[in-house]
């Protein structure tokens, strides 16, 4: 009976308990299919690099990513721009001037240990961790199924809200708001930022409205969790050696309590 | 230390002897180890070692971060970052550490369901109870406390909703409120204080447990059957338990390496899955999130909280009674910390004489009732507060306090209950005597 | 004692060493993140090689930069500060090893050892007096033209060399390099 119930609880707690519920529902998030998902995937270089023009030069205008050190494009399992690339790349920012003699509001070009700068526009939100603060899925019902089978889909919802935009718009308390078929409320105040061939991409990948919006869902991914590739692997490693040494401990245990059970059974025949 | 008879300690060097008539901490130690343990333990005793190490996990990681976590308002959310970004390692220890909250949990949910099924809290374990029902408390505490340190939008709305609940004591409320949060909203002086304690309670948490493992040893432990091991000879003992080591050491260990293999996939794999993306922006006193949940291991009691609305007729008549000092809210607040304490006073709600659930034919359905209404009231709370939510959550909140201010002491009274096993070892022959191996139900 | 109970105990006390065996590995490999998180991290790290714009120190003047939580003299000498630099005979030294870590640890305290070019308008030194670690002034000060430790008194000369003084050892030169000619990189 006991048995039973913990199956149950185990199986509904799980399911229950997702960050689903929470999060408002409305808005479609289209599931997107990312090379990093799944235990083994892994972040495709080239499409984070691909990612990064995208939001060099298009995002970057009113968005921040605050939180990211430009020296991090050129880690293992990240964009893996070369540490000269980078440098110069980096140079092209400026950012607050932290000499002795610089006087407050005084810029100057980034260096490689600077973190990329903060939002231009302050009603722009910081980019850094927006593929893990947002889910694109949830339900059904606050159960977090989906959730589970689907993953949370930050970096979906980011593609669903760049191409969910249907061209309607209207005009509330002097704000313009576009329809937006991923966003929860329906109607969003960010214009349309992409519409198909705003960059052009060194690898000569397709650089129509869904390609870019897709390499930059997971640009963004990498942002906000740089070190997945680190933590499945070491996920994984602790999986297996687990396997093994539960493995052994079920043997040690059952060779530990033969001679108990087989009195038992000795007991009860005897009886 | 345990009435039951059994080998005790003897020095076998000439250092053991010097050592123990100065501390006799190797006594301890042995006599500790060695308990003799009731043989017919099955898998459901195993979460007292998941728990312990739980409590372990907690606190080492838990060191090792604040090593890196600067907690001030300005700076919180980013160095939280920082562990996620450049700490060697920071993202694993912050992810186990954020996980192994919800794993404490879980276990800590399943053993006090144990205890209530096997009627583990009855005479003489009361004080084992209720100490573990305390540590259950200061768990509460600390989570929460915890929560608010990345300073995300929830750690501050939750913050700012829980600590709202004091506001609610008629008359000192609102000032007990402001002496928590050391003014008059969620700001530095919270987040400043809330580290300090954060980091203090782990090891009160660690004192209650070393009292609730005292409290068991010298009761000795429960067991499935409900009977109690047989004491008047060191003979009869034995032939009722095994000592701890090596038999329940490898037991739970084994059981342990299981839990962790769950746990290490859902670090490695899915470490967000449990927690709430608004944790990932930063807090914001100007902006409130559309739904403000707790962790899950909260929403049970929140939706309790949540339950007890102004056109409930018990609230309006708790109203009309004390002239309009228990409104709804105070009322939520009750109900909630009521919850609690009815499980605090079960010990002496249960008014049947038979400890297990296994030979109390009608208690076994009210019991799978009380889970499943556990498992409505986690999801009730995730849920917004509205019909059909709230109704759900208001039926599934009078079960839990019907189950044990009702359901319990009439049970005694009028159940049969089915013949038990005269003793332990009849108990565990009658289980493995049979063909099969299975372990012990 | 059968045959068949020997093979069984020795399988069993294998199966027992292998247990313990794996679970004290993985638990040293649990260890070992948490040892590690004390070591530098990412951005420190990053810090230990860092770049200096030099396009703007003027002749006879001097550039301090933070590397590595310490101060860097990057001075640019004037031919005065060169001559006497050159002039001075190693046997007058107190200290007469370069202290140059781009050198072999014995490499003589010559002008020429001591600075980053060879016609040895650069010095770049640690700024950090090696007998009690102060800051020393900076430039052409003390009995010999150049650093003086205001602590307890230790005079550099214009090369960085200790002449007088309780400090025992020259101002150690930091592993640097020119990446072009308005750049010197450290570490």
């Amino acid at each position: 009976m006991i048995r039973k119930l913990t199956a149950t609880v185990l199986t509904t707690l799980a399911l229950s308990t997702g960050s689903v519920f929470a999060a408002g529902a409305g808005g479609h998030t289209e599931d997107v299919a990312f090379p990093f998902e799944g235990p083994f995937g892994t972040y495709d270089k080239l499409q984070l690099q691909r990612g990064l023009k995208v939001y060099t030069e298009v995002c970057a205008a009113c968005h921040g990513l605050k939180y990211v050190p430009f020296r991090t494009l050129s880690d293992p399992g990240g964009p893996e721009l070369p540490e000269d690339w980078v440098r110069a790349y980096a140079a092209q920012f400026e950012v607050p001037d932290d000499g002795e003699d610089a006087e407050p509001g005084d810029t100057r070009p980034a260096k490689l240990t600077d973190h990329f700068p903060e939002s231009a526009d302050p009603n722009a939100p910081d980019l850094s961790l927006m593929a893990k603060a947002r889910a694109g899925f949830h339900g059904p019902e606050g159960t977090g199924i989906n959730q589970l089978i689907k993953g949370i889909g930050g970096p979906e919802h980011i593609y669903s809200i760049l191409t969910g935009y249907t061209g309607e718009e209207k005009e509330e308390a002097g704000t313009t708001f576009y329809e937006n078929t991923a966003f929860p409320s329906g109607w969003i105040s960010m214009p349309p930022p992409l519409f198909g061939e705003d960059v052009e991409f060194d690898d000569g990948a397709p650089n129509d409205l869904h390609s870019e919006a897709r390499d930059l869902a997971a640009f963004l991914m990498w942002a906000a969790e740089p070190k997945m590739m680190a933590r499945k692997k070491a996920g994984f490693v602790a999986v297996i050696m687990l396997v093994i040494l539960s493995s052994l401990l079920y043997l040690t245990n059952k060779t530990l309590w033969m001679p108990v059970k087989k009195q038992a059974k000795e007991a009860a025949k005897k009886a | 230390m345990s009435g039951i008879p059994h080998d005790h300690y003897e020095p076998k060097t000439s250092f053991e002897r010097w050592l123990d008539q100065r501390l006799p901490i190797l006594r301890l130690l042995y006599d500790t180890i060695m308990i003799p343990t009731p043989k017919n333990l099955n898998w459901m005793w195993i979460w007292g070692i998941v728990l312990v190490f739980c409590l372990a996990l907690q606190i080492v990681t838990g060191i090792v971060l604040a090593m890196h976590y600067t907690p001030h308002v300005d700076l919180a959310f980013a160095s939280v970052e920082h562990i996620m970004r450049n700490v060697n390692a920071g993202y694993m220890l912050r992810y186990l550490h954020a996980n192994g909250a919800s794993l404490f949990f879980f276990a800590v949910y399943v053993h006090i369901f144990r205890g209530l099924y096997y009627g583990s809290y009855k005479s003489p374990r009361e004080v084992t109870w209720i100490i573990g029902m305390l540590i259950y408390l200061a768990m509460m505490a600390t989570a929460f406390m915890g929560y608010v340190l990345p300073w995300g939008q929830m750690s501050f709305w939750g913050a700012t909703v829980i600590t709202g609940l004091f506001g609610a004591i008629p008359w000192v409320g609102e000032a007990l409120q402001t002496w928590l949060l050391g003014g008059p909203a969620v700001d530095n002086p919270t987040l400043n204080r809330f580290f300090s304690l954060h980091y203090l309670l782990p090891f009160v948490i660690a004192a209650l447990v070393a009292l609730h493992i005292w409290a068991f040893h010298t009761t000795g432990n429960s067991n499935p059957a409900g009977v109690e091991v047989r004491r008047s000879s060191k003979e009869e003992a034995k032939r009722d338990t095994l000592p701890f080591w090596p038999y329940f050491v490898i037991k739970d260990l084994f059981a342990l390496a299981v839990v962790l293999l769950v746990f290490f996939a859902i670090v490695g794999f899915m470490p967000n899955y449990l927690g709430h993306p608004d944790n990932y922006i930063e807090a914001n006193p100007l902006v409130t999130p559309a739904h403000i949940v707790p962790e899950w291991y909260f929403l049970p009691f929140y939706a309790i909280l949540r339950a007890f609305t102004a056109d409930v007729w018990v609230v309006q008549l708790a109203n009309w009674i004390t002239g309009g000092i228990i409104n709804a809210k105070f009322f939520g607040v009750l109900a909630m910390f009521g919850s609690i304490i009815v499980m605090l006073l079960v010990p002496w709600l249960d008014t049947s004489r038979v400890r297990s659930g296994r030979y109390r034919p009608m208690f076994k359905w009210w019991f799978a009732l009380l889970v499943f209404d556990f498992i409505v009231l986690t999801w009730a709370g995730a849920m917004p507060p509205e019909p059909p939510y709230s109704t759900i959550a208001l039926i599934g909140a009078a079960y839990w306090f019907a189950y044990f201010l009702i359901i319990l002491p009439l049970l005694g009274v009028i159940e049969k209950p089915l013949p038990q096993p005269g003793t332990i070892e009849e108990d565990f022959i009658a289980h493995y005597g049979g063909a099969n191996d299975t372990p012990a139900e | 004692m059968s045959h068949a109970e020997d093979f069984d105990s020795d399988r069993r006390d294998f199966l027992y060493y292998a247990t313990a065996g794996v679970g004290t590995v993985l638990t040293g490999a649990a260890i070992w993140p948490l040892i590690d998180q004390m070591n530098p991290s990412a951005d420190v790290k990053a810090l230990s090689s860092i770049r200096v714009p030099i396009d703007g120190v003027e002749v006879g003047t001097q550039l301090t930069v933070k590397w590595r939580g310490k101060p860097v003299f990057i001075r640019r000498r004037d031919q005065d500060d060169i001559e006497r630099a050159r002039k001075t005979k190693i046997e007058d030294l107190p200290d007469p090893l370069a202290r140059n870590a781009n050198l072999p640890p014995d490499a003589p305290a010559t002008d020429e050892n001591r600075t980053l070019d060879e016609k040895g308008e650069w010095l770049v030194e640690m700024g950090v007096c090696t007998h009690l670690g102060c800051v020393p002034l900076g430039g052409k000060s003390g009995d010999f033209g150049g650093w003086f430790c205001p602590c307890h008194g230790s005079h550099y000369d214009s090369a960085g060399r200790i002449r007088k003084g309780p400090a025992p050892e020259n101002l150690p030169i930091p592993v640097a390099t020119f990446i072009d000619e308005n750049t010197i990189k450290l570490g």
